[in-house]
């Protein structure tokens, strides 16, 4: 277990703001790399949890205690010292935190991995009982009292942590109205053909009502200071319910740098070693924000994956090999009640110059896959995949070998990760490809995917 | 401290209108049930109007409830309030239900007359056992006895719940095809076939005892005198060679290669009864394993035992059963000597294969197949020191002993009461997970020699842990899954479960070469940083 590389640095102190996957991640690679000391300290939950579940232990899928990935011995078995306490201020001169019941800790490096916090509407009624957004174990148990024998709930922002919501309420059975400012759902992110897609899908819930191009105005309060309604901002309808959940998305946590001079922006700026401005401070994770973002790669990406690779970095960092923020291609998945999504690689929400696109629905009604390659070489560009599982290696591989359209597209019953006997697509989409692009392409046999990349 | 809602009564749980009438009228049909074992002294009539009745009102029941369940909610993993649930989350109403299947286990195996066997007039049946009669008569010809109660129970369970199962996994092609096949198997193979056997004079014995594709070891008894002489005996034949030859296959060849090319699963969630009651009846308890690595650490122990368990007994019986001059086997197997053969050929046969695969294998679990090699040659000298003392005994314990033993132990209360009447409270997999001899033959051989393995999504997984929740082998199959490992585990029964609830599609079952099944070292996708050192995960 303990590797002991650099003996010499042996006893360093690495202490870590923030248990969730950034910060477990870089203490877990850590402590593979070295014998380091580490302390990781976090005001929400003593044992790293699953934040991506917290959905299901409202719905009964779970116990909470099922959404953590490592059983609480194993932090001590690794020798990892956890704090559940808050960190007030950060001393970078003398390399000392100031913990809310009192403590001082002295750090050697520090790592920030405070993750995010939800955005506020700022409109009237906000602050009324009943109304709240999704992001920690404690919204959870927010959510639970605030719900209880609550028949009706409005939900505004058509993001995931909405539609999460959604799923949620329903299955309390309780009715929800939700509010989405784009014309489709997630239409900032999506593609209008696969937005349309996923609204086709919410629309068979029974309980759900969409509102596109819709905001909210004012929420409104009964006396007891609870939310009674909401007033909507262009239909000026009001909606009579007894919760109101708030998911318009995230930014970074950066209240903990207040105090000193750790640079931020809108989250804590790091270069590309994911190195802050103070020397020995460094940021993974939700909270950060690149200076130099990468090519085609947002400043900010608040997703499990970024969190994850940021902390496997800054471990080689940490321990003696300075390594480079280098997340490789984009991959993203989530589900929308019942609809699988995944993506690899870039399919934005407007087709970009030099991009070509093929968008394929199968004619059950069940799929949607959406190419975009490029113009002039066809190579591939991204791939959105709706109600099907694409293999993550495969796609990854013809992403960075720049594979042409037509290769994807004869090879893709390989490339699909579906359970054993699921209904095959690749003749269908080959069929509508050659209709639709005036081409002669034909499926090749399906074969063991490692072929492929080997090839 | 969590709540627990099943207890508070605070439950999440919102019955609907067709849920509530589906319950009632199964109530009415397990309210037949428990009149008919309450009065097993006692005589009810009309059989003929209250057993279908009986299973008329289960059918309807369980229908309609499964209809209000699904009714409103496209296809899709449906699991919510799970754990608010009295009976899935050992509430109330699990302890209830588990008392009562285990007084319904006891009284099976030990008591069959307080289900009313033989309680009548000239020994016919009065009570639960009575009910059945007309329905054993139209099948075979005969009263019924409390295994062909058992055996009918088992079936309906088998079919009434699996068609709930496909309903509720209707959007998924390999659960339905599974599911189909299962309850088929149990059906016609499990059910109806024994009866065919049975009226052909082939053998005579516990219900199960005629699966043709119970094999042993789980058909623990296959190779006992007390099988193999009526199988061999001239009044019954052809069926009985083919028989005994078909099982003999059956465990020899057949469930080897295809574990090595499908894993156990083509057994355990496909064909086995076990297994089959399991994974329809037992649906709505698969998440209640136990997922700690101590629990892992016990089932590896346990099973292994059984199986080790099982073979002495076989040995021990057969050894007695060759040593005595008259046996009826005697027209394939010409003496003494060549029986004693045939066991120590076994032994070997046995050591040989964990040599094989220890010395084919690489990775730390592989010493334990060494465990298994020792075993096999203790076995083997112990019976070799007794045949040359000329001992009666191979291992110095009467073989009927022995045989009974295992009987209580292994077959009636860990298969029984434990493996299907803990069912609430221990989860649906119990005896299939720390028991089953076969599944820990078949386990070895899925370890270390198969092609079967669970390949996860690259860097997909976002270990919400729904995988480990509801894997009813109590597999922590996210703990492979986020670090990019394929899961090959000798327990993995092959479900499918893992991969239909996981809601980022990371985990696949697949067959495959063997080269890059077992990948220790994974390397997590979507970092494309150098890696110091390739060990790190
Ligand atoms: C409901 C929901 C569903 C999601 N689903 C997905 C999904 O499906 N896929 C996906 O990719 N992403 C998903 N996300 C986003 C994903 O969960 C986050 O990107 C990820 O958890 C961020 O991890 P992190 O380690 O950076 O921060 P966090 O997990 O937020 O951890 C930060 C921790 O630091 C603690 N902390 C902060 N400040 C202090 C302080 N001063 N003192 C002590 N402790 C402090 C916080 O309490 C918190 O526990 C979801 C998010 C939510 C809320
Ligand atoms: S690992 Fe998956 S397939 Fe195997 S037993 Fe567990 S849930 Fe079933
Ligand atoms: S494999 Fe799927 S179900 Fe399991 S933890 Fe990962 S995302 Fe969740």
């Amino acid at each position: 277990m303990k590797t002991s590389l650099t003996q010499t640095m042996a006893m360093e102190h690495i202490v870590i703001i923030g248990n969730g996957i950034a910060g477990s991640t870089l203490a877990r690679h850590v402590r593979k790399l070295s014998n380091k000391r580490i302390t990781m300290i976090s005001a929400e939950h003593d044992n790293f949890f699953s934040r991506t579940a917290l959905m299901y232990v409202y719905m009964g899928h779970m116990r909470f205690k099922d959404t953590e990935p490592y059983p609480k011995s194993f932090w001590a078995d690794n020798d990892i010292a956890l704090v559940h306490d808050k960190v007030k201020c950060i001393d970078v001169q003398h390399q000392v935190l100031s913990l809310e019941k009192g403590e001082r800790l002295a750090y050697d490096k520090l790592v920030l991995a405070t993750g995010s916090r939800p955005n506020e509407l700022k409109l009237k009624g906000e602050e009324l009982l009943g109304v709240q957004g999704l992001y920690s174990k404690q919204d959870l148990e927010y959510m639970k009292a605030n719900t209880m024998g609550v028949e009706h709930a409005v939900i505004v922002g058509g993001g995931l942590i909405g539609v999460e919501m959604a799923e949620m309420l329903l299955s309390r059975n309780i009715t929800v109205d939700f509010i989405v400012r784009d014309t489709h759902f997630w239409g900032s992110v999506l593609p209008q053909a696969d937005a349309q897609f996923v609204d086709q899908h919410l629309q068979k819930h029974h309980g759900l009502t969409l509102h596109f191009s819709e905001e909210l105005e004012e929420i409104l309060g009964a006396d007891v200071g609870r939310v009674k309604g909401v007033r909507t901002l262009h239909g000026q309808k009001e909606i009579q319910c007894d919760f109101v959940g708030v998911t318009i998305g995230v930014h970074p946590n950066i209240a903990v740098t207040f105090e000193s001079d750790i640079a931020v922006n809108r989250g804590i700026l790091v270069d590309e070693y994911l190195a802050t401005n103070i020397p020995n401070v460094y940021a993974i994770g939700d909270c950060t924000e690149q200076k130099n973002p990468l090519p085609g790669r947002k400043a900010i990406e608040q997703v499990w994956y970024t969190g994850r690779m940021m902390g496997e970095t800054l471990a080689q960092t940490l321990c003696g090999n300075p390594t480079k923020y280098s997340p490789g291609n984009w991959f993203n998945s989530a589900k929308f009640f019942d609809l699988e999504y995944q993506t690899y690689g870039s399919v934005q929400a407007q087709l970009q110059a030099g991009e070509e696109e093929f968008v394929f629905q199968s004619k059950n009604g069940k799929v949607l896959v959406h190419f975009v390659y490029e113009e002039q070489t066809k190579a591939l560009i991204g791939v959105n995949a709706f109600g099907i599982r694409l293999r993550h290696e495969v796609f990854d591989h013809w992403l960075n070998q720049q594979t042409p359209i037509t290769e994807v597209l004869t090879n893709f019953e390989s490339a699909v990760f579906d359970p054993e006997f699921f209904t095959q697509y690749g003749a269908e989409i080959i069929s509508v490809f050659n209709t639709e692009k005036k081409m002669n392409i034909a499926l090749t046999p399906k074969k063991w995917w490692q072929k492929l990349i080997q090839a | 401290m969590e709540t627990n809602y099943s207890m508070t009564g605070d439950a999440g749980q919102y019955l609907n209108y067709w849920q509530k009438v589906g319950l009632a009228i199964t109530g009415i049909g397990l309210f037949i049930i428990v009149l008919f074992w309450g009065n097993w002294n006692a005589q009810i009539e009309p059989a003929w109007f209250f057993l279908p009745f009986m299973i008329t009102a289960l059918a309807v029941g369980t229908g309609l409830y499964t209809w209000g369940s699904y009714k409103n909610a496209p296809a899709g993993i449906k699991n919510n309030g799970v754990y608010f649930n009295p009976l899935t989350n050992r509430g109330s109403l699990a302890w209830v239900s588990g008392v009562l299947l285990t007084l319904f286990y006891v009284s099976l195996y030990w008591y069959p007359s307080h289900l009313g066997l033989g309680l009548g007039a000239n020994g016919s049946n009065l009570g639960l056992v009575a009910l059945f009669d007309g329905l054993s008569h139209l099948f075979r010809n005969k009263d019924a006895d409390q295994w062909f109660v058992y055996g009918t129970f088992y079936t309906l369970a088998i079919l009434f719940l699996g068609a709930k199962f496909l309903v509720k996994y209707r959007h998924n092609r390999y659960q339905i095809i599974r599911t189909l096949v299962v309850m088929f198997s149990q059906l016609v193979f499990a059910y109806f076939l024994p009866f065919i056997l049975e009226a052909l004079g082939a053998n005579d014995g516990g219900y199960y005892n005629l699966n043709p594709v119970n094999y042993y070891p789980l058909n623990y008894s296959f190779i006992t005198p007390d099988r193999i002489d009526p199988m061999v005996a001239e009044v019954n034949q052809p069926i009985g060679m083919a028989y005994l030859v078909w099982g003999i296959i059956g465990f020899l060849i057949l469930t080897p290669v295809v574990t090595y090319y499908l894993g156990k699963r083509w057994y355990c969630s496909w064909f086995c009864g076990c297994g089959g009651l399991a994974e329809t009846a037992g649906d709505s308890f698969r998440h209640l394993s136990d997922k700690s690595v101590a629990a892992w650490k016990i089932e590896r122990w346990v099973i292994h035992s059984v199986m080790v368990f099982v073979f002495i007994m076989t040995l021990a019986v057969m050894y007695t059963y060759f040593l005595n001059q008259e046996f009826a086997l005697q027209f394939v197997v010409p003496s003494r000597g060549v029986g004693m053969l045939i066991l120590f050929g076994w032994i070997v046969l046995g050591l040989g294969a964990f040599l094989g695969l220890y010395f084919k294998n690489k990775g730390k679990s592989r010493k334990y197949l060494l465990v298994g090699a020792a075993v096999f040659t203790f076995l083997g000298i112990l019976m070799l020191v007794n045949y040359s003392l000329g001992k009666h005994e191979a291992f110095g314990i009467a073989s009927y002993k022995i045989k009974e033993w295992y009987g209580f132990f292994i077959g009636a209360i860990f298969s029984g009461i434990i493996g299907v009447g803990f069912y609430p409270l221990l989860g649906n997999r119990v005896w299939c997970r720390f028991g089953c001899p076969m599944a820990g033959y078949m386990g070895i051989i899925q370890r270390f020699k198969s092609r079967f393995r669970i390949t996860t999504n690259g860097g997909q997984c976002i270990s919400c842990g729904n995988c480990s929740t509801y894997c009813e082998q109590g597999i922590d199959v996210r703990w492979y899954a986020q670090r990019g490992q394929n899961i090959v585990r000798a327990s993995c029964v092959g479900c499918g479960i893992c991969s239909a609830v996981c809601p980022r599609g990371v985990l696949k079952l697949e067959n495959g070469p063997e080269e890059g099944r077992v990948n220790d070292n994974p390397i997590l996708l979507g970092n494309d940083m150098p890696r110091m050192n390739p060990n790190v995960k």
